[in-house]
């Protein structure tokens, strides 16, 4: 009875802390309808500042807790918002989760550039301090941490119900334009959530960090339990948000208490807010369509077959010419880049053409790579079949949230990459915990391949031709109704399409390239371990994606070559392995709202350079016309926006 | 004679390259009821968005109690005694009524005064207090809408479109209100598409077609331009 | 026997009944006009028939079959096709891609492996729409816009189409066009029900005139039965005669549609 009261006392504590931080992300979401997938990031760097102010510095604890919470926290959420967020209202769901994803990637980057790792403890509050209930002891940290939520819950209820100024932020959700008539300030309400959103974000990680550590990535993740408990509250209801806090702290304590501690299932403890998501995910009422607007999405010109054909044969030719020259070491690395360029390929065909944003790219390669280590004797059917493995995860990710629309399903997949990094990877009939798995190269029509450079030339020649597949794809008849879909789903809906369907096998043949791109990756490393295939990196690819452009098949290539050498950048400087992440995260929040990226704009100066190099041709030799074949920019994967073009009716 | 307590100057606005308002002039004596008619495209909300600081005019001045007030935003004129109902139900659909009427109580008028006079005048308000707004009938949401007007003393009235989607007897009911808050001294603009309703219970009528104003006038010598300008404009 | 059937629908959205108790049928092969002011549920009942909306209460048959819960897509398979008040092209297609993309949904699966059969260009012309062919969706006019709308409705072997407001936005030659092309549709054997507010399109064109008022069916009827029924006379034009059914705006937003707040 002891230990059930001793359980029940930590699930307590630590539901109230998921109270508080999910309570301030429902208040940011439903104030200015952005989901803050960086809500866990912002707690984590304020409990280092807080861990800077009162042991680094030597604060008093008072007064650190009154700057971090009052101070610095509010003013660092009204930056964020008025700098980042402003303007995302009306923004698609994926541009606001590319954006704040973004923010949580450039928040780590700043965690570890002014805090390095090292190792840091920051004490409980009147640590020592305890109270008896019989035979229960209760530390006062936990009891403040239990009051905490008391005063959270209570407050935000004044806050919302009692004044002007909480009115104002329900109102500012529904009518911004009409509060402002009214005389109200709609900015002043949508800063005000983020000041205090941020603010509970930062009393949360604080209160955690002494049970869980100082850490980056893990307080990063508290966002998973905030959602999954804001989701009982369906992302709106306050009192429903706090008892899925409290109900997911219990039932994440229970399951430390009474599943067995050893074997696979010791993971589970790990995921239980994951599966608590999942399942609240799943028992959720649809939601209907909306009837909107017309809108369509400026996209990158598709270019025609020929021309990418030749732009890709040009990249194979290219390797194979690196092949003679460069060492086994950097041909890896040249390998590498093909089968992340692959993974890329995979978000263009699910963000780039159909607008659903996946968080889980690298946990589907994983899957290909776990299939593919598996094989004894590796070849195209191998390959085949662990794309197909793959596909098969995908598929079942995307039925369960088949009823959801954009933000859940988005969310859903960041959910199974924690599920499948904690729980599956790890576990010993994977990948095991910090082990690895050997795999052979593959044999291509009975010929092992196993020189290195060969490899990588074999890697480009599949990047090619998943891309001309893609392609093919989007020019023809299922490309069109891709993007009408992403249009709208209400019209394709009444003209005879099963959305779910088409969601499903979306997720399906992405994770199925991303499944392939896995498969590629154990061959060609030879080893593969869990930690290439952590959720982190999955965030990192779709920033890197949004940076390069996820509508061209260009921008998967650069995207492809500027994810593998950034490991290597941050190796070899690690003085600046944070900075690394912020100019990434923070470019991301720039390149954000422009779904065409960085390639884009350098189909946009090849354009600019060809004009100029014809004019000059037809100055110098009148009467001649430029060579064929010269007068392009580079469009293997898209061509420039035509400006004339005004999104929205 | 005392200062018009609005007052438009040759004000041009555009919709990007359309130009909507092509030289508007006109006074709204203090204390006066001014309908604003025309067909459909006349330019009339067009007109309301600028004095309401929703919309810059390219050229032109308007003048609020002698005061310019061309650069103002809709909350700088909200504060300065401007109150607008919008075209299309000025309420929030997610907040109770309750809430609603909360924040309409701007400065120095207590929330509980606002509630007392929004209540008094419209009973049927009161029943529905603690119900979302967006679940109320078109109108009752105008009442709400029209609660603003009552509650927060403006100096000026914007009315647009009232009786948009309304059957007719709600109509009037919301024009006998109307008629009570001008009596009560407040300058009133109403826009109307209904000729006859408007003419009722203006002081002032004034005709627009093409962005301009055609005529100003009494009620009963605008009734001959009115058939005029209707029968060419609408359908 | 009716082709389309309304029976006892009821629609609530929190406390507000946007239909309430209706009832009407819909002939084969017939043009009817679903009439009403403003926030009557003309709309909502177009999408409780297409399947975007569920019912409170109160069935839908088709050709006798309760369909009431079958969803949008199924519907859509069955030969419903709608446009939308407002608009729903496909913003980043071209004008000709939108009518191609619902050739290509209405042959589903196997579609894709067969080569286009290619009347697109037809139904554009059709329309009306031929010169905007290859301008963006999201670029064109808004009476382009919902003749595309009806394009593309067309273009997908629709035997029963629901047009919402299919006039606003257009100019008197291109309404008249759009009467005399829902004239043809119907010669063609098609079913039509339309919400219209211009009523002199649906007083020359329909063959029957239902008439909805704050979600009651108040009058059913031939054009000149309509016109004549005292009680549409007063709940519709009422006594604002001359202006009345001229305007076009938006029904009454359903509460589902409206943005989450927080809810304390």
């Amino acid at each position: 009875m002891g230990a059930f009261a001793s359980y029940t006392l930590i699930g307590l504590f630590t539901g109230a802390a998921y109270s508080i931080a999910a309570s301030g992300l429902v208040l940011t979401y439903s104030t200015t309808r952005i989901f803050n997938v960086a809500h866990g990031a912002l707690g984590m760097v304020f409990a280092f500042v807080y861990w800077d102010f009162s042991q680094r510095q030597g604060l008093p604890t008072w007064l650190s807790l009154v700057l971090v919470l009052l101070v610095v926290a509010p003013v660092g959420g009204v930056l964020l918002q008025r700098i980042f967020v402003s303007g995302l209202d009306d923004a698609p769901v994926s541009v606001s989760l590319v954006v704040t994803v973004g923010l949580l990637v450039g928040l780590i980057g700043v965690a570890t550039q002014v805090w390095p790792p090292a190792a840091r403890s920051v004490p409980e509050f009147f640590a020592g301090h305890v109270v008896s209930f019989g035979d229960v002891v209760v530390t006062w940290h936990q009891l403040i941490t239990i009051a905490a939520s008391g005063v959270v819950a209570g407050g935000l209820h004044l806050l919302l119900t009692r004044t002007r100024a909480g009115t104002a932020m329900r109102a500012s959700v529904d009518n911004p334009g009409l509060l402002e008539l009214y005389g109200g300030r709609p900015h002043l309400a949508g800063a005000l959530a983020w000041a205090i959103g941020t603010s509970l974000a930062a009393l949360a990680g604080i209160l955690l960090t002494p049970v869980i550590g100082l850490q980056y990535y893990d307080l990063t993740l508290l966002v998973i339990s905030a959602y999954a408990a804001a989701m009982l509250g369906r992302l709106t209801s306050l009192p429903l948000t706090f008892a899925g806090g409290m109900a997911l702290g219990l039932a994440q304590s229970y399951a430390v208490g009474y599943l067995p501690g050893g074997g696979d299932l010791a993971g589970l403890r790990a995921v239980v807010p994951t599966l608590f998501l999942f399942a609240v995910i799943v028992l959720m009422p649809q939601s209907p369509l909306r009837v909107g607007q017309v809108r369509g999405i400026v996209a990158a010109r598709v270019p025609r077959m020929r021309s990418a054909g030749g732009w890709g044969l040009g990249l194979v030719i290219l390797v194979i010419a690196l092949s003679f020259l460069l060492q086994p070491g950097s041909m890896l690395l040249v390998g590498t880049a093909a089968t992340y360029g692959i993974v890329m390929l995979s978000l263009v065909l699910l963000t780039g053409y159909g607008g659903h944003v996946s968080l889980a790219q690298f946990s589907f390669a994983g899957v290909g790579a776990l299939a593919y280590a598996k094989l004894d004797d590796p070849n195209l059917l191998g390959l085949f079949l662990a794309a197909l493995t793959a596909s098969l995860v995908g598929a079942l990710v995307a039925i369960p949230v088949l009823r959801l629309t954009g933000l859940y399903l988005a969310l859903a997949t960041l959910a199974f990459a924690e599920l499948m990094d904690k729980l599956v990877f790890q576990s010993s009939f994977a990948f095991g915990l910090n082990g690895t798995l050997a795999a052979s190269r593959m044999s291509v029509l009975g010929r092992r391949i196993e020189g290195t450079g060969s490899y990588t030339v074999l890697m480009a020649v599949f990047f090619v031709l998943v891309a001309l597949v893609v392609l093919v794809v989007r020019r023809g008849r299922l490309g069109r109704v891709l993007i009408a879909a992403r249009d709208s789903e209400t019209a394709c809906s009444t003209l005879g399409l099963d959305l779910r369907w088409l969601r499903v096998g979306m997720f399906a043949g992405s994770a199925g390239i991303a499944g392939l791109a896995g498969a590629l990756y154990a061959g060609l490393r030879q080893t593969v371990g869990a930690s290439d295939f952590g959720f982190f990196t999955s965030l990192l690819l779709l920033l890197m994606a949004v940076v390069w452009g996820v509508t061209s098949v260009t921008g998967a290539a650069l995207g492809g070559v500027f994810l593998a050498y950034l490991p290597v950048v941050q190796a070899d400087h690690q003085a600046l392995a944070g900075l690394a992440l912020v100019v990434l995260g923070f470019g991301a929040v720039a390149l954000g709202r422009d779904p065409n990226g960085l390639a884009n704009r350098l189909f946009v100066l090849g354009r600019w350079a060809s004009r100029t190099l014809e004019r000059e041709w037809t100055r110098r030799f009148p009467g001649t016309m430029l060579p064929p074949g010269q007068g392009h920019g580079p469009d293997m994967g898209a061509e420039e926006v035509t400006a004339d073009v005004v999104a929205g009716s | 004679m005392s200062v018009p307590i609005l007052e438009l100057v040759d004000v041009h606005a555009a919709y990007g390259r359309i130009e909507v308002l092509r030289g508007v002039d006109l006074r709204v004596p203090a204390g006066a009821v001014v309908a604003l008619l025309g067909p459909n495209g006349a330019g009339k909300s067009t007109l309301l968005k600028v004095v309401s600081g929703q919309l810059a005019a390219t050229a032109g001045d308007v003048h609020m109690a002698g005061v310019s007030v061309r650069n103002a935003s809709p909350g700088e004129l909200a504060r300065a005694g401007l109150a607008l109902v919008p075209e299309g139900r000025g309420v929030f659909p997610n907040l109770s009524v309750e809430d609603n009427l909360r924040l309409m109580s701007c400065a120095g008028v207590p929330a509980a005064q606002v509630r007392d006079t929004a209540y008094t005048t419209f009973p049927r308000l009161h029943e529905r207090r603690r119900q979302l707004a967006g679940t109320l009938s078109g109108g009752e949401q105008q009442m709400l809408a029209l609660a603003r007007a009552l509650t927060s003393d403006p100096a000026l009235l914007l009315l647009d479109e009232l009786s948009m989607g309304l059957a007719p007897a709600i109509v009037d009911e919301l024009y006998d209100t109307v008629r009570s808050i001008a009596a009560a001294g407040v300058s009133i603009v109403v826009v109307e598409q209904f000729a006859r309703t408007a003419l009722r219970i203006c002081d002032l009528a004034a005709v627009m077609t093409g962005g301009r104003i055609e005529t100003v006038g009494a009620p009963d010598e605008i009734g001959s331009t009115m058939a005029d300008v209707m029968l060419g404009g609408a359908a | 026997m009716s082709l389309l059937a309304v029976e006892d629908l009821v629609v609530r959205f929190g406390g507000v009944t946007a239909v309430d108790h209706a009832s009407f049928e819909v002939g084969p092969g017939t043009l009817t006009g679903l009439i009403g002011p403003n926030g009557a549920g003309k709309t909502t009942c177009f999408d409780v028939i297409t399947g975007l909306q569920r019912p409170t209460s109160g069935r839908i048959r088709f050709r006798g079959r309760d369909i009431t819960r079958s969803p949008a897509h199924k519907r859509a398979h069955l030969g419903f096709g709608r446009t939308f008040q407002r608009l729903e092209a496909f913003g980043s297609l071209s004008v000709r891609d939108n009518v191609r993309v619902a050739l290509d949904i209405g042959d589903g699966v196997r579609g894709l492996f067969r080569p286009p059969v290619d009347d697109v260009d037809h139904l554009l012309a059709r329309v009306g729409i031929a010169d905007y062919a290859d301008r963006r969706a999201d670029s064109v006019p808004t009476g382009v816009a919902r003749l595309l709308d009806l394009a593309r409705a067309l273009a997908s072997r629709t035997s029963v189409l629901l047009l919402d407001e299919p006039s606003s936005g257009l100019d008197e030659r291109e309404t008249a066009g759009l009467g005399a092309l829902l004239r043809e549709l119907v010669a063609e054997g098609r079913t039509v029900l339309m919400v219209e507010h211009d009523m002199d399109l649906v007083m020359s064109v329909c063959d029957g005139i239902t008439v909805l008022d704050h979600g009651v069916v108040i009058a059913a009827g031939t054009p000149a039965e309509v016109r004549a029924d005292p009680l549409v006379q007063q709940a519709y034009l009422g006594h604002c005669d001359e202006g009345a059914g001229t305007e076009t705006t938006s029904e009454i937003e359903p509460v589902t549609e409206t943005i989450p707040t927080v809810r304390p």
